[in-house]
C-alpha cells in the first residue's frame, strides 16, 4: 500500500489554506481585495528578508546578521542625505557597506571555516554597534528633504498594487531566476546538499559560499530601503527586535530545511503568506498582543509536530547539519 | 575779602568733588555673597551618574546634553552607563554605581519594579536619586517627568473633540505592554472614554514602539474602518508609521492623529507641520533637563540627607499643533543643545 506523504511545504500550505478559509467565512471584511493587498503589504519586507535567508539556508548556512544588514546600510543612506550628501552617493556607500558585510561573513565561513551561526552572530553585533557608535546620531534616522521622491520605493502603488508588494514580487523573480536559471544557483544547491561532494566535482564551493552571503546582505539592504521608504524613517533599533526569528520562521515553515539543498522561492512565499494571514486576521479580531503570541506559537507548533509525525526522522533520513 | 571767599569757594569745590569721587569708591568695595562659596564647594568635584534605558535617542541624548551643559561648568563630573535597552545590564550598572558612591544618580527606569529596591538602597547609602520620566515603585528624592495619565487624557480629549459629528470610531496604538509609560497612558485614555460613551474603540493594540508594526496595524484597521475619525498613538517615534498608513490610505486630515514625545524638531514639529500628526503632546526635554539640573544643584547645596525629602516635578506639557509648530519655542534641536 502506498502511503500518502506530505512535505512540510504542503502541510504549511494546508494550514495556511485552512486559516484563510475560516477567516474568509467567519471574519467580516477579511476577504476583500483591499484587505488582501494590506495583508501582503504588511509582510512584504519580511518576505524580502525571507528570500535573502533562503539563499543562505539553501547553501547550508544561516545569516543572523541579516537584520543588521537591513538596518545599518539603510540607515546610512538616510543619515548621509540628512548630513547633506547626495542620494546617489549615499546609495553607493550603502551598497559598498552591504557588499563588505557579505564579504566578511563569506570569508569567515568559507575560508576561516567559522560556523555560520557564530560568524554571523558576531558580524551582526559588530555592524549594529558600528552603526550606533559611528554612523547614526539617533536610533531613529528621520527622513529629510534630500530623500524626496525616494519614498515611492515603499509607499503608493503601481497599477493599483501597493509598491512594497511589487518590490517583493521583483525580488522573488530575481531570486527565482538566480536559483533556478543560472549556474551559480545550481552550485548553491549543490554546495548546500553536500559540500564535500560539490568540492570533489570541481564546484568552486568557497567562492559560492561568499557569494551567498554577499547576495543576502545586498537583499537585506534592499529590504531596509523598502522599509525605510514605507515608514519615512529608519528605526535602526530594529536590530534588537525579534524580527530575525520571524525571518527564520518564514523560511523553515515554508519548508526550506535548515540542512540545506532544498526548497526555493515558492517556499518563502508560502511561509510569508501564513504569517501574513495570521497577523492580519488577529489584528482585525483585535486580539491583545499576548494572545497573538500565544496563537502564533500554537500554530507553528502544530505545523512542526505534524511534519515530525508525517515525515519521521531517523539515522537514515537525518542529515548532518540538522538543527 | 573777595579773595578769601574765592579761596573758600575753591576749597569747598575740591572737598565736594573729592567726596563725590570717594563715595562710590567706598560702595564699590565688593560685598561677599555669603552662600555662593559653599554652593560652589558643594558641587565641585561631585559625580553625577546617569543611567538611561539607552542612549542614541532624542530623549536620553537631550537630557544628557542639557545636564552636562548646566552642571559641568561647576566642576561636576558626569558619568554615563548605557544599558542599551537591556534591563539586566541596567540593574547591574545601578548596583555597581552604588558601591562607587556618586553624589547623585539620575535614573531612567525601564519599568516600575526592577530598580525599585536598588534605588532605595542607594539613598540609604547616601546617594541622591533622581528619576526621570519613568518612575519606579520607590519614591526617591525627586521625580522629574511627564505625567503619562495626563498625556493619555489630553491626547484622547483632542481625538474626541475632532470626532464630534463624525463616526465616533477611534483606534488606540499602544507602546510595549511591559512598559509602565504605555499602561499609564492607556489609563488616561480610559479615563476620558469613560466620560464619552458615544466613542467606540474599534482597535486597541500594542505595536511595541515599532513604526513598522504601527503602520501594519493602522493599515488593517483603516481598511476595516475607513470612516475612522481619530487615532491615539503613544509615541511619536512609533507613530511615524501610523501617520504613513493614514497618508497612504489618502485619509490625511480626515483621521485625527494624536501622539506624544520629547518635542525634538525633526521628530515632532516638522511632522506636525507636514500634516503627519495633528497633535503631539511634548514633554519638552530641555526643560526637563533644566529642572533636573536645578534639583541637583538644590539637593547638593542643601546638605539634606538623601531620602529625607521627596518631591515630584511633573513636566508642564506643550501641545504641538499646526498653530505653534512653526515657532522657535515649541520644539528644540538636538544639535543646538549639544553645542
Amino acid at each position: 500500500m502506498k502511503r500518502v506523504r506530505f512535505s512540510q511545504q504542503e502541510i504549511v500550505f494546508v494550514v495556511f489554506a485552512a486559516l484563510f478559509l475560516s477567516f474568509s467565512v467567519f471574519l467580516n471584511g477579511f476577504l476583500t481585495a483591499d484587505n488582501m493587498l494590506t495583508l501582503l503589504q504588511n509582510v512584504a519586507v519580511l518576505g524580502i528578508l525571507g528570500l535573502a535567508m533562503a539563499i543562505v539556508v539553501i547553501g547550508r548556512g544561516i545569516d543572523l546578521s541579516l537584520i543588521a544588514a537591513l538596518a545599518v546600510p539603510g540607515g546610512l543612506v538616510l543619515q548621509m542625505v540628512q548630513n547633506g550628501h547626495s542620494l546617489a552617493a549615499s546609495l553607493m556607500a550603502a551598497g559598498l557597506l552591504s557588499i563588505a558585510i557579505g564579504l566578511v561573513n563569506g570569508w569567515l565561513i568559507a575560508y576561516a571555516e567559522v560556523p555560520p551561526l557564530f560568524a554571523t552572530l558576531a558580524t551582526g553585533l559588530f555592524v549594529a554597534g558600528l552603526g550606533q557608535a559611528a554612523l547614526f546620531q539617533l536610533d531613529v534616522v528621520q527622513w529629510s528633504d534630500g530623500m524626496a521622491g525616494f519614498e515611492r520605493l515603499g509607499q503608493g502603488s503601481i497599477l493599483g498594487i501597493p509598491t512594497s508588494i511589487v518590490m517583493f514580487a521583483i525580488a522573488c523573480v530575481v531570486v527565482f531566476v538566480l536559483l533556478r536559471r543560472t549556474r551559480w544557483g545550481a552550485y548553491i544547491y549543490a554546495v548546500g546538499d553536500n559540500p564535500f561532494a560539490a568540492r570533489v566535482t570541481g564546484i568552486p564551493s568557497r567562492p559560492i559560499i561568499v557569494l551567498q552571503y554577499v547576495l543576502a546582505a545586498l537583499i537585506g539592504c534592499f529590504a531596509g530601503l523598502v522599509l525605510a521608504a514605507s515608514v519615512n524613517s529608519m528605526p535602526t533599533r530594529i536590530f534588537n527586535s525579534t524580527l530575525i526569528y520571524d525571518v527564520i520562521l518564514v523560511v523553515v515553515l515554508g519548508g526550506i530545511g535548515l540542512s540545506g539543498g532544498r526548497g526555493g522561492v515558492v517556499n518563502v512565499i508560502i511561509g510569508t503568506l501564513l504569517i501574513g494571514t495570521m497577523l492580519n486576521g488577529m489584528t482585525i479580531l483585535d486580539i491583545p498582543y499576548a494572545g497573538q503570541n500565544l496563537i502564533k506559537g500554537v500554530v507553528l507548533l502544530i505545523a512542526v509536530i505534524t511534519d515530525t509525525f508525517l515525515n519521521p526522522r531517523n539515522e537514515e533520513t537525518a542529515q548532518q547539519g540538522d538543527i | 575779602m573777595l579773595r578769601a571767599h574765592a579761596h573758600q569757594f575753591a576749597f569747598g569745590t575740591i572737598v565736594g568733588l573729592a567726596l563725590a569721587v570717594a563715595a562710590p569708591a567706598l560702595a564699590q568695595q565688593g560685598l561677599d555673597e555669603p552662600f555662593q562659596k559653599s554652593f560652589r564647594e558643594a558641587l565641585a568635584g561631585k559625580t553625577v551618574a546617569y543611567v538611561p534605558v539607552a542612549m542614541n535617542f532624542d530623549l536620553t541624548e537631550g537630557w544628557y546634553a542639557g545636564l552636562k551643559k548646566e552642571l559641568e561648568p561647576y566642576g561636576v563630573k558626569f558619568e554615563i552607563r548605557d544599558p542599551n535597552w537591556n534591563t539586566n545590564a541596567g540593574a547591574q550598572a545601578v548596583t555597581s554605581l552604588i558601591s562607587e558612591k556618586p553624589a547623585v544618580m539620575v535614573i531612567h527606569n525601564p519599568d516600575v519594579q526592577t530598580y525599585a529596591k536598588l534605588l532605595q538602597r542607594a539613598e540609604n547609602e547616601g546617594i541622591y536619586v533622581i528619576q526621570i520620566n519613568m518612575g519606579s515603585a520607590y519614591r526617591s528624592s525627586a521625580f522629574v517627568g511627564a505625567n503619562w495619565i495626563e498625556i493619555g487624557e489630553r491626547q484622547t480629549e483632542g481625538v474626541v473633540k475632532a470626532c464630534e459629528g463624525k463616526s465616533n470610531k477611534i483606534a488606540v496604538i499602544q507602546g510595549a505592554l511591559s512598559a509602565a509609560a504605555s499602561a499609564y497612558t492607556l489609563k488616561g485614555v480610559e479615563n476620558v472614554l469613560a466620560k464619552h460613551p458615544e466613542i467606540k474603540v474599534v482597535s486597541s493594540q500594542a505595536a511595541d514602539w515599532d513604526a513598522a508594526k504601527a503602520k501594519a496595524i493602522t493599515q488593517t484597521v483603516l481598511k476595516q474602518n475607513p470612516d475612522l475619525c481619530g487615532i491615539v498613538g503613544f509615541w511619536d517615534g512609533m507613530d511615524i508609521g501610523t501617520a504613513a498608513a493614514i497618508k497612504e490610505a489618502g485619509l490625511t486630515g480626515k483621521v485625527f492623529l494624536a501622539t506624544s514625545g520629547g518635542g525634538e524638531r525633526k521628530g515632532a514639529c516638522e511632522l506636525v507641520k507636514n500634516g503627519s500628526f495633528d497633535l503631539d503632546m511634548s514633554y519638552d526635554v530641555p526643560t526637563q533637563a533644566a529642572q533636573m539640573a536645578g534639583t541637583i544643584k538644590w539637593l547638593l547645596s542643601s546638605g539634606a540627607k538623601p531620602g529625607s525629602v521627596k518631591g515630584s516635578e511633573y513636566t508642564t506639557l506643550i501641545p504641538i499643533t499646526k498653530e505653534n509648530a512653526d515657532t522657535q519655542t515649541a520644539c528644540w534641536n538636538l544639535s543646538d543643545l549639544k553645542k
